[in-house]
């Protein structure tokens, strides 16, 4: 705790009762640091919501460093599937092992919710409480990015995007992990019409953004099939298959297509 | 008084002295396990239409020194089979602590061996009864899918307390039916947890060197879950041989003798003195290069 203090006083004058900084004891001093609790196990995913639905989706690649572990290891979890009502998917891309305890963590917190309030969390709250169970491991983190779909009070498609440490904000589409910096400026194109203008507009200043509209389903699935088609080709380590899991008011439909297994 | 509060009310150094940490601190410093002493090498695994075959090579090095000769496979249950790579010591800890585990399950499952034993001889001595609870799961006792998601959790519990098991583990059984379809008939199982708590299924794996040398050899065989129905127990095991065979010519942390175990409904069939066979060397003749030859 001594080390969080940081404004720390002159060790050297006296009728100070402790020093600032921890002491070097005996105990500390051999420690070594061979032992990095974190790996890379690659792979993408993405979320997209829409007014009436949210899909995300997610390569099914498992590697580590230049091996591919498996061809199906699932990046996309249904949160609190024994509730028929339930609409939430988590996806988690990132050091797989946190992945999978993150997943675990929030469907027990949505379960507790569901047990001591008898009814459905809504999106916007379990959206938080992720936020803080992340945080919650603040200085020693779950190694992911986690993307979170649902859909919320009015029925519209919610899609929460967190670094590893909780920050979180509320957006329209999300890329993460391996191929994000491939797939995210397709989708920032594609999904929220950046750098397209009105035809005719005018030149300079005069230009007109295009305006984004809610896309179809359709839409958004070939959008996700073309995202990850482009990212397999140049990122080794995506591929094998692509998850997709589509939120409606209906329920949670799962998706699976092949990729290719180069 | 002085403007810090956070040393108020507390002793002043100018007069006791500053406090000495080195009481608060235990006179050894903790140790942790920051690399792996003495290792196994690779273990590989295979599914096939019915159940699994798992091998490994009964050395165990330290370092580049062929220290000794080692268990490599460990039979849970009659369902599950576990294959051992990296640290030999902590194998034998897991080894142990997994012993006392089956038996733990097989007094609180109910349907266990220990009523097994009882009513098939009431005078069994303690050696077989002991003997039945470690090994006979019957009925309701762990799965290897039940088995896996233990160790998984053991190992990433470990890996937070930044003290780790140094093992790649495979798990090979066959699965418990799921919760809503209770009749259904077991599956192959096949999963893998590392040191990290990195856990994985595939229709073949294989941990270490093998990873490199022997799964390509057995993804031929079983590219995807399709194909695993369509291989049979004979090819499966011939297909494992051969990966040992290759181990053992390119490994040099290997060892031309191995465990191999085969899990299938009837049971588990564990052999710990296999050997190499059919071994041709005549590849290295044709091998240029490597400094010893000069054309």
């Amino acid at each position: 705790m001594a080390a969080i203090f940081t404004g720390a006083p002159p060790n050297s004058g006296p009728g100070y009762s402790f020093t600032q900084t921890p002491a070097p004891t005996s105990a500390s001093e051999p420690r070594q640091h061979a032992f990095y609790p974190y790996t890379d196990n690659g792979g993408s995913t993405l979320g997209i919501s829409s007014s009436t639905f949210t899909i995300l989706a997610g390569d099914t690649r498992s590697t580590s460093g230049y091996n591919i572990n498996t061809r199906y290891a699932p990046k996309l979890f249904h949160i609190d599937s024994a509730d028929p009502s339930s609409r939430l998917v988590l996806s988690v891309v990132g050091f797989a092992a946190d992945g999978e305890a993150l997943a675990e963590r929030l469907d027990t917190v949505v379960k507790m919710y569901r047990y001591q309030h008898g009814k459905t969390i809504s999106v916007g709250a379990a959206a938080q409480r992720l936020s803080h169970v992340l945080y919650g491991k603040r200085f020693f983190p779950y190694y992911v990015h986690a993307i979170l779909g649902g859909l919320d009070e009015e029925g519209k498609g919610a899609l929460y995007s967190y670094d590893p440490v909780g920050s979180y904000e509320r957006e329209q589409c999300r890329a993460a992990g391996a191929a994000a910096s491939l797939i995210m400026p397709f989708l920032d194109n594609q999904v929220n019409y950046k750098n397209q203008y009105m035809a005719g507009s005018g030149v300079g200043h005069e230009l007109q953004q295009r305006d984004p509209r809610p896309l179809e389903r359709k839409e958004v699935e070939e959008l996700v099939r073309d995202a990850f088609t482009s990212a397999v080709e140049r990122h080794i380590e995506v591929g094998d298959g692509l998850q997709m899991m589509v939120i409606t008011k209906e329920g949670v439909e799962e998706v699976y297509r092949e990729l290719k297994k180069d | 008084m002085n403007h810090l509060p956070q040393a108020w009310g507390r002793p002043r150094d100018d007069i006791y002295g500053a406090y000495n940490h080195a009481h608060l601190a235990p006179s050894h410093p903790t140790t942790h396990t920051q690399s792996p002493i003495v290792t196994g090498t690779s273990v590989i695994a295979l599914k096939f239409r019915g159940g699994v075959v798992i091998a490994a090579d009964n050395l165990a090095s330290y370092g580049s020194l062929a220290l000794h000769r080692r268990e490599a496979a460990e039979k849970f249950n009659d369902k599950a089979v576990l294959g051992f790579g990296g640290d030999v010591s902590d194998m034998q800890y897991l080894d142990r602590y997994l012993n006392a585990l089956a038996i733990r399950e097989n007094y609180s499952s109910g349907s266990g061996a220990g009523e097994k034993a009882s009513s098939t001889s009431t005078d069994a001595s303690e050696e077989e009864r002991a003997e039945s609870l470690d090994n006979e799961g019957a009925g309701t006792g762990m799965a290897a899918n039940n088995l896996h998601k233990y160790l998984q959790k053991l190992l990433y519990r470990r890996r937070s307390d930044f003290n780790p098991l140094w093992n790649h583990i495979l798990i090979a059984g066959l699965s418990s039916p799921p919760p809503n379809a209770p009749d259904a008939s077991p599956q192959p199982f096949l999963k893998s947890v590392d040191l990290l708590g990195t856990a994985f299924g595939a229709p073949s794996l294989a941990t270490g060197f093998g990873a490199h040398l022997a799964q390509p050899i057995l993804r031929r065989v079983v590219p995807d879950e399709e194909a695993v129905k369509k291989i049979d127990e004979a090819t499966a095991v011939e297909a494992i041989r051969e990966c040992m065979k290759v181990l053992w010519y390119r490994d040099a942390r290997s060892l031309d003798r191995y465990s191999l175990a085969v899990v299938t409904k009837e049971g588990v069939r564990l052999s710990e003195d296999e050997r190499v066979e059919g071994q041709s060397w005549e590849f290295a003749e044709g091998i240029r290069g490597y400094g010893t030859q000069v054309v």
